[in-house]
């Protein structure tokens, strides 16, 4: 079985929400479109208030090569732009739009259908305009993803099908019900590279998912189903390629480095969207789960609609919830308030009790190891941990800690609930923060 | 009898020798030190607490020496060290306004509202970057303990869930300053009296959803002062110590009674 050095094994209660159909979300009253839902610039919002806006329509823009443009996810009039809260803790301008609930496209449906007419250069620049972004969590734009500096030449490309975090069920679903989108968005991006050399990456707990996309893949030249073997962080890019290729990302760089192109479901989805039906980037789906929720579900959302409506949606919440995530639960945020509105990255909200919660308050390392033991990227996070501990942030920095994928794996596993993760992360953005303040 | 006198005449020779050598080298490769830097490491503290800006007692000493740095340098010392320093440079010392630090929040646990329950790392810098913390001010005092754990000198406590500076102890480092991510550390002149203890900038409509114990900006302790010495800049009074009598009408007056008598 396909796998790479390290990991945990949490359990992934994907049994909740694993036989939820995705269904459509009707859109709320108002909408709430941050300008930043990726990494790098963010957008200037291109409405002014009381416009009419069209679904699709582009409302907000950047001259940055490292951004991507912002859609309204419904028709409707532009009520304000203000600033608001993010779910990553950040503060964004964002445009309200009050929904008409018309949903009058902007542009004409499915035009673009042949990709085979673009050039490669073509295709990426309708990625960017579609609003793309790497939709696993992190918000990378994927046009930058698809333009490797020169001289790199790709030759695979890797569709993430791994969602191997924990309660998480979108990926799954999509790959039940949507696999021609997603071999779809495949076929384009191996059509642009020019290559003839895809796979498909699923852990085997998703034993249906693998063959229902093995079937559906069998007459397609070039493009691999591969079973992985189910362990946390089998979707981090940099494990997903060791454990697929064999190749291993050099320190500090890029899948590019070593010829590899890595994708996320939803995202290759996002790309045949594009295609097939001319439509950006406005929905993504989200799975509601978690203990705290009357009734989960896997729901396609508009981008924009608050966390309480699709909590409401839903059924509302089940006894006494202390905490919202966004994300899974190995990586995911935290909540605060729950107004907070659906962005690109959101992958899922997960509501826990206190009985999921119940973790012992202590901190104490006795150097047992298994943090390192654990580590996908062989890191030493006790080590990191101590350093950072007494401020010494040379070494920390010596140790490697800007390697640090934050998978959690060094938390999860440390019988004395010491957080190595805390201490390394906290160690890696004082790092990171030092070198911005030299520069 | 003649083997062991033989003997030992060998290595007390041997000796003799490498002794002659190593003090004609030491006379031709003498490293030529300021003899007064060692003077000045003397008279300094010893606290090797980093508070004027040098990795030590002895780096500060040689930058004196050199002339980088003047003699009222050591925060901690203060006039006497200056004085001291000064006889030994040979130059008058320049005015030295002995200094201590105050922690500007008052927002203690029942004043200021949470918006979340931090259960993390217990470090002011890891809370401070989820979203700034668990207190809906943006401003006010986490009250996790980065500060105690900088200060050298333990005058700093957290008392019920802000902190609190031992104005006996504190010898104005500056280390809480550099170590609070909220900037709430401030050096103010050593014997004032009056101190503002809130550093946020909402406006006083505002306040009420965040702290009980915030300044409102509403402008009465301007009024209140005689002798001009506070101002309500940016939503927030700030006392002009220069100006400042001590006659304590604002900490009277005061409606939140955020400015203090500390």
């Amino acid at each position: 079985m396909l796998s790479f050095r390290g990991g945990v094994h949490p359990h992934d209660h994907k049994e909740i929400t694993k036989d939820k159909k995705i269904t459509e979300l009707s859109p709320p009253d108002t909408l709430y479109i941050p300008m930043q839902m990726h990494i790098g610039a963010p957008c200037v919002p291109k409405v002014e208030v009381g416009e009419r806006v069209l679904m699709g329509q582009i409302i907000g823009d950047s001259d940055a090569y490292v951004s991507v443009p912002v859609h309204a996810s419904v028709s409707g009039t532009v009520k304000e732009i203000k600033k608001i809260l993010l779910p990553n803790g950040s503060m964004s301008d964002a445009v309200v739009i009050e929904n008409d609930f018309k949903d009058e496209p902007f542009d004409e449906h499915g035009k673009n259908k042949d990709y085979t007419k673009f050039s490669r250069q073509e295709i990426i620049k309708m990625v960017r305009e579609a609003g793309v972004v790497g939709m696993g969590g992190a918000g990378f734009p994927t046009h930058v993803k698809l333009s490797p500096p020169e001289g790199k030449v790709i030759d695979t490309v890797i569709v993430n099908g791994a969602e191997c975090e924990p309660y998480l069920t979108s990926d799954y679903r999509v790959m039940l019900e949507n696999p021609e989108e997603v071999i779809y968005g495949l076929k384009v991006l191996l059509y642009a590279f020019g290559i003839k050399n895809g796979y498909i990456g699923i852990e085997d707990n998703k034993k249906e998912a693998i063959k229902k996309m093995q079937e559906k893949t069998k007459n397609e030249e070039g493009i691999r189903v591969v079973a992985l073997k189910t362990k946390y962080p089998q979707g981090s890019e940099k494990q997903l390629i060791w454990s697929i290729t064999k190749r291993e990302v050099p320190r500090g760089g890029l899948p590019a480095d070593v010829g590899v192109i890595c994708v996320n479901i939803d995202t290759c989805c996002a790309i045949a969207k594009k295609f097939l039906y001319n439509r950006p980037l406005i929905r993504r789906i989200v799975t509601v789960s978690g203990s705290g929720i009357k009734e989960p579900q896997n729901f396609s959302v508009r981008i924009g609609t608050p966390f309480s409506y699709v909590i409401e949606a839903a059924g509302g919440m089940a006894g006494d919830v202390k905490k919202v995530i966004m994300g899974g639960p190995m990586m995911g945020i935290a909540q605060y308030d729950l107004n907070v509105p659906v962005v690109k990255g959101t992958s899922a909200i997960l509501l826990f009790t206190e009985k999921e919660l119940k973790q012992p308050n202590t901190d104490v390392c006795f150097r047992c190891g298994r943090c390192s033991y654990v580590c996908p990227i062989n890191l030493m996070p006790y080590y990191i941990a101590d350093a950072y501990r007494i401020g010494d942030i040379e070494r920390c920095e010596k140790l490697g800690a800007l390697d640090c994928i934050e998978c959690g794996c060094c938390s999860f596993t440390c019988p004395g609930n010491a957080k190595p993760l805390s201490r390394v992360r906290e160690a890696k953005r004082t790092i990171l923060e030092n070198r911005r303040q030299k520069a | 009898m003649t083997q062991s006198l033989i003997l030992a005449l060998a290595v007390s020779g041997t000796g003799l020798a490498f002794g002659i050598i190593l003090a004609i080298a030491a006379k031709i490769f003498a490293v030529e030190q300021d003899e007064r830097i060692d003077q000045v490491i003397e008279a300094l503290p010893g606290a090797n607490c980093g508070g004027c800006g040098y990795s030590g007692c002895a780096a500060l000493a040689e930058a004196i020496v050199k002339g980088e740095a003047s003699v009222n340098s050591c925060p901690v010392g203060g006039v006497e060290v200056a004085n001291k320093i000064a006889q030994i440079m040979g130059v008058k010392s320049e005015d030295v306004i002995r200094k201590r630090s105050i922690c500007r929040c008052a927002g203690v646990k029942d004043a200021a509202f949470d918006k979340y329950e931090y259960t993390g790392l217990q470090d002011c810098v890891a809370a401070s970057r989820l979203s700034g913390g668990q207190k809906v001010c943006q401003w006010g005092c986490l009250g996790l303990g980065t500060c105690v754990r900088a200060c050298m000198f333990g005058a700093i406590q957290i008392v019920d869930g802000v902190a609190v500076v031992d104005k006996d102890k504190c010898t104005a480092c500056g280390l809480c300053v550099k170590a609070c991510p909220k900037s709430l550390f401030a050096l103010i002149p050593y014997d004032a009296e009056e101190c503002v203890l809130c550093k946020n900038q909402n406006k006083g409509a505002e306040m009420r959803n965040i702290c009980t114990a915030g300044c409102i900006a509403c402008k009465i302790c301007e009024k209140a002062c005689d002798y001009d010495a506070i101002h309500v800049v940016d939503n927030i009074a700030k006392i002009d110590y220069s100006k400042c009598v001590k006659c304590g009408e604002c900490v009277k007056k005061c409606p939140k009674k955020i400015i203090r008598l500390i």
